[in-house]
């Protein structure tokens, strides 16, 4: 059989040839793998996990505000808000529609939503409203099932129970603006949602009340849909932040002040200087901040000569006026200018040189003493006394009593005030200083500017047997105590101290006082201090020669109306500082005022209360979840707070 | 007229001689399919692995069943056979249903046939029976390749047309290496090659853009890793991030999250060494490369020219699936649309394959069939 040998014998051949192409291919192949599997691997290996895994950051809870009795100045309260999902909802428009007979929703926000569902995958969740009432949580909950890819969201607002009254002190929250992002390269301000302390405690401790943000890998598939969770690490909250202000005070004082049409005021401890409330009127509900508000509000916010934006309790600079007198005063003792005996005798002027210098009664007080001159406010006595004292030797003591530079207060917008001197006018203005100046200077006037802090923290120096106390807000951040060291004993002799704290008990406990009608008449919590009355311009002679009367000048000509106070008077505890933006007179507009916050601050007494730095658990804002009934929780919640 | 002399066996001895080993390779095959679906499911039996299972169950029965019948019947039927898948594609081109832009498919209720898959066999079968008679003289004539180049290129057109390039070159591509089995001259491939060299360009402009783009596509995947190059760049990245030892069974992280295309089907290679890696890939590459050799075995056994064309043609076909399929996921050679047989989740690719092994084994247990002329 040749043909089939023959054949057998190529086929044969040939075949083997197949089987070796076979074998060729396979090895080709196995040797792809391996490239790609082992010299490749690594660079696979990391696209591949490039590929799958994304990082999505876990918004921190904000850490609450509270004041020193724990009481929440600054929340997150818990919102609800409906989100729809487009790839549940089937039709989009049509679960929107019946969303709408279920629930109020404005015609723009579901256009909106339909804009959006058009942009974004489908799975993702649309905010259709934001804050729902419980009302309209309980309807959509009762009609999910006829709601097709509805669902609720829970989400979490910065809320500030104490509304307007803490707008200056806690400060509020705002959007990140892009330039926080070129000063601060925290991820977490990139997060939607996220929220920065733009003023106040919530400003000066962002960094501590923000907290850390989490991370949350997970895996997702191509187009980005989470399949699942490979790790977490969840967002620490904030710390808590304990301020030393007593909330009600606080409270008590912004309605204070609210009588006026712009004022501040400042209440510490006059031998620990923590602050006990310090409020600015007019003021704002910072939470309008924090949910944006209307071009309105805005306008009247902008357009208001009170400034509401001010917190004119640290960053407002008035002269200090006649409160400044205590400071003449000490500055005469220590260079024994003046003893508790000298007398001067007060015409109603004073003439140095070629200028005549007017006390503000024109009749003149005749012959006082530093007692008396400090209770009746006789500018004479201190005119004549600053001449022979300096400036220079005023300034130094304005120093050492706080005025003049910032007191480091733990709030951003603190201004410093000015205390002039020779120096200093040489400096600044590059002329030498004028001894008329001086008589200006010692009572408060001319370049002199003080803020009510101050002013407070002065009263409390002079009170507190001369200790150099630091005015402080801040008990706790977390559980770290940020209160202030122990503070230096100044310079000043107890003697002088008391010849000083007598003329201010006489100023409201003395019949002839300038204060008497604001006196606390409580036996033992009787309180002292010192009016001022703060030209905001020099009354012309045309003026003082028609006698007009300084209340009847348009708003903005009027004096500054101040008070400097410490109570109870044998044993100084409250300090308080009230300034009256053009409040005419310090007797008649401040010392009333600053008679109600020390009586309120007797009598809430916060000093005896220490402040706890309480390890609570922040979870309790992480309530329940489906959304219940919101508890009545007073303080606590954002309508019921503000009572 | 060539007649295969009657050889009579019973079952039993049918059985005894049916080739064992290519069984259990042929199962071992089919569970790395089985794990790669059942993995690909995210660690179900559904929708796939459970199907798959079913589907092998079903062909294996009818493999021995096709094992079992004498050589001689299949020698016979080879022309109706021919004609049968020939008419089959005449119908999906004109009834077919419109899938990924092609016809390909005829709906029996159960599965999905796609005619050109067994028009392969058809064709292995045909050639077979057209050399078995010839000796090597007329082989080397061209006169006699003139039914062998009919053969070919009547399901080769009718297969462009759906238009299918890639089952149409691998019919060419088997339909050649029979005629190079039965000792056609070297010099007409090598010219053969040379003709396919000069008519790319004007091939190219026969393509249909989706075609065109996936040649584009090969030729520079990572330009646009997130368009026409998506697959090739994701399966690589499958691929290469499996390493040595693989990301573990049920672990690969590529094709459970989606970024695998198809991943069940033509890309079911890569899933299966992206979690078993290189010792996973090449363990799947031995096993191949047995099956091919058992085929090369069976053909060189076999006594008569019909079993060995058969055996070996078999064997070609389903060694271009395996070459076209992998070294298409590996970035080898473009996107062309081939399933890896009895791993890849589909009714016709499993069919054909265990059809064409049945026929492989039928030539094997009849390796001793007597010849005439």
């Amino acid at each position: 059989m040749y043909h089939d040998d023959l054949s057998e014998k190529i086929f044969t051949r040939r075949a083997f040839v197949v089987g070796a192409l076979q074998l060729v291919g396979v090895t080709v192949l196995g040797a792809r793998l391996a490239w790609l599997q082992v010299a490749q691997g690594s660079r696979y290996k990391m696209l591949s996990d490039k590929n799958r895994i994304n990082i999505k950051m876990l918004l921190p809870l904000r850490g609450q505000i509270v004041d020193r009795f724990g009481v929440p100045l600054a929340v997150n309260n818990q919102i609800y808000r409906v989100v729809i999902v487009r790839e549940q909802a089937g039709d989009l428009e049509k679960s929107l529609a019946e969303l709408q007979k279920v629930i109020a929703v404005e015609e723009r926000d579901i256009q909106r939503v339909i804009k959006e569902s058009k942009k974004t995958a489908k799975f993702i969740p649309l905010r259709v409203k934001e804050e729902l009432s419980w009302e309209e949580v309980a309807r959509i909950e009762v009609h999910l099932p006829y709601l097709p890819g509805v669902s609720i969201e829970r989400g979490e607002i910065r809320s500030y129970p104490y509304k307007d009254s803490t707008a200056h002190l806690v400060g509020y929250v705002r959007n990140v603006s892009p330039k926080d992002l070129e000063d601060d390269d925290d991820p977490v301000l990139k997060l939607p949602g996220f929220k920065l302390g733009k003023t106040g405690v919530e400003r000066t401790y962002d960094k501590q009340l923000r907290g850390k943000a989490g991370a949350s890998e997970v895996e997702v598939n191509v187009i980005g849909r989470e399949v699942r969770e490979l790790r977490r690490r969840d967002a620490s909250l904030g710390d808590r932040v304990t301020l030393t202000i007593d909330g009600e005070l606080q409270r008590f004082t912004q309605e204070i002040l609210a009588t006026h049409k712009s004022a501040s005021a400042v209440i510490m401890d006059a031998h620990t200087g923590a602050v006990y409330a310090m409020a600015s009127h007019p003021a704002f509900d910072p939470n309008m901040f924090v949910r944006g508000f209307s071009q309105e509000d805005w306008q009247i916010i902008m357009n208001d000569p009170g400034r509401p934006q001010t917190n004119k309790a640290i960053s407002g600079q008035y002269p200090p006026g006649s409160t400044f007198k205590m400071v003449t005063a000490l500055a005469g003792l220590r260079a024994n200018v003046i003893n508790k005996h000298t007398t001067v005798f007060c015409p109603g002027h004073y003439e140095y040189g070629d200028s005549r210098f007017h006390c503000w009664k024109k009749t003149g007080h005749g012959r006082v003493d530093l007692d008396m001159a400090l209770a009746q406010s006789c500018d004479v006595y201190f005119y004549k006394m600053a001449t022979e004292v300096g400036i220079d030797a005023i300034a130094e003591m304005a120093r050492e009593l706080g005025l003049g530079e910032a007191l480091g207060i733990e709030l951003a917008e603190e201004a410093g005030g000015l205390i002039p001197d020779i120096a200093w006018k040489k400096r600044v203005l590059g002329r030498s200083w004028q001894p008329g100046e001086t008589i200006v200077c010692s009572i408060g006037q001319g370049a002199v500017q003080a803020t009510p802090l101050q002013l407070a923290v002065m009263t409390a120096r002079m009170v507190n047997g001369g200790y150099a106390v630091k005015p402080w807000i801040t008990g706790f951040v977390g559980e770290t105590f940020y209160g202030k060291e122990e503070a230096e004993k100044l310079n000043i002799p107890q003697e002088h101290l008391d010849l000083v704290m007598k003329g201010m008990d006489m100023v409201v406990n003395h019949p002839r006082g300038t204060a008497h009608k604001s006196r606390i008449e409580e036996e033992g919590k009787e309180m002292a201090g010192k009016t001022g009355t703060a030209q905001v311009q020099s009354i012309t002679k045309e003026q003082r020669r028609l006698g007009v009367k300084n209340e009847n000048l348009p708003w903005k000509q009027r004096h500054h109306a101040l008070f400097v106070g410490y109570a109870p008077v044998n044993n100084p505890r409250y300090v308080c500082a009230v300034v009256v933006e053009h409040g005419v007179g310090g007797s008649s507009a401040a010392a009333p005022l600053a008679k109600e916050l020390l009586v309120q601050a007797q009598a809430r007494d916060p000093a005896i209360t220490n402040m706890q730095p309480e390890k609570i658990d922040n979870q309790e804002v992480l309530q329940s979840w489906p959304p219940r009934k919101p508890k009545d929780t007073g303080a606590n919640t954002n309508d019921e707070g503000a009572q | 007229m060539v007649m295969f002399i009657e050889d009579d066996m019973r079952l039993s001895q049918r059985l005894a001689k049916m080739n064992w080993w290519l069984i259990f390779l042929i199962c071992a095959l089919a569970s790395v399919g089985l794990a790669s679906l059942y993995s690909a499911a995210g660690g179900s039996m559904e929708p796939w692995a459970s199907r798959h299972l079913m589907r092998f169950g079903i062909g294996m029965f009818g493999m021995t069943i096709i094992a079992m019948i004498d050589i001689k019947w299949w020698y016979r039927l080879t022309w109706p056979i021919y004609f049968l898948g020939l008419a089959m594609l005449v119908f999906v081109e004109i009834k077919g249903h419109v899938g990924m832009g092609a016809q390909r498919w005829i709906n029996l209720g159960f599965m999905q046939l796609q005619p050109s898959e067994l028009m392969k066999i058809a064709v292995i079968m045909a050639l077979a029976r057209h050399f078995h008679g010839s000796t090597p003289e007329q082989a080397r004539r061209l006169s006699f390749l003139i039914v062998p180049a009919l053969v070919i290129i009547a399901p080769v057109g009718l297969v462009l047309l759906q238009p299918d390039l890639g089952t149409s070159l691998m019919i060419v591509m088997a339909g050649g290496a029979m005629v190079f089995m039965a000792g056609a001259p070297v010099w007409l491939f090598i010219g053969g090659m040379v003709l396919v060299a000069i008519s790319i360009p004007i091939a190219w402009q026969f393509l249909h853009d989706y075609q065109k783009q996936r040649v584009m596509t090969f030729l520079n995947p990572e330009s646009d890793p997130l368009g026409a190059g998506y697959h090739i760049t994701q399966s690589k990245i499958a691929i290469g991030s499996g390493g040595i030892e693989g990301k573990g069974f049920l672990k690969g992280s590529q094709s459970h999250l989606n970024f695998l295309p198809e991943k069940q089907t033509d890309f079911i290679f890569t899933l299966w060494v992206e979690e078993w890696g290189l010792l996973g890939g090449l363990g799947l590459l031995a096993l191949l490369l047995l099956i091919f050799a058992v085929g090369l075995r069976t053909a060189l056994r076999c006594k008569h020219n019909f079993g060995r064309y058969l055996a070996l043609g078999v064997s070609v076909n389903f060694s271009l699936y395996v070459f076209i399929n992998i070294a298409m996921v590996m970035g080898l050679i473009p996107v062309v649309g081939a399933p890896l047989p009895l791993v890849s989740y589909g009714g016709t690719s499993m069919l054909a394959a265990l059809i064409g092994f049945g026929l492989m084994m039928a030539c094997g247990i009849y390796r001793h069939s007597k010849v005439t002329r």
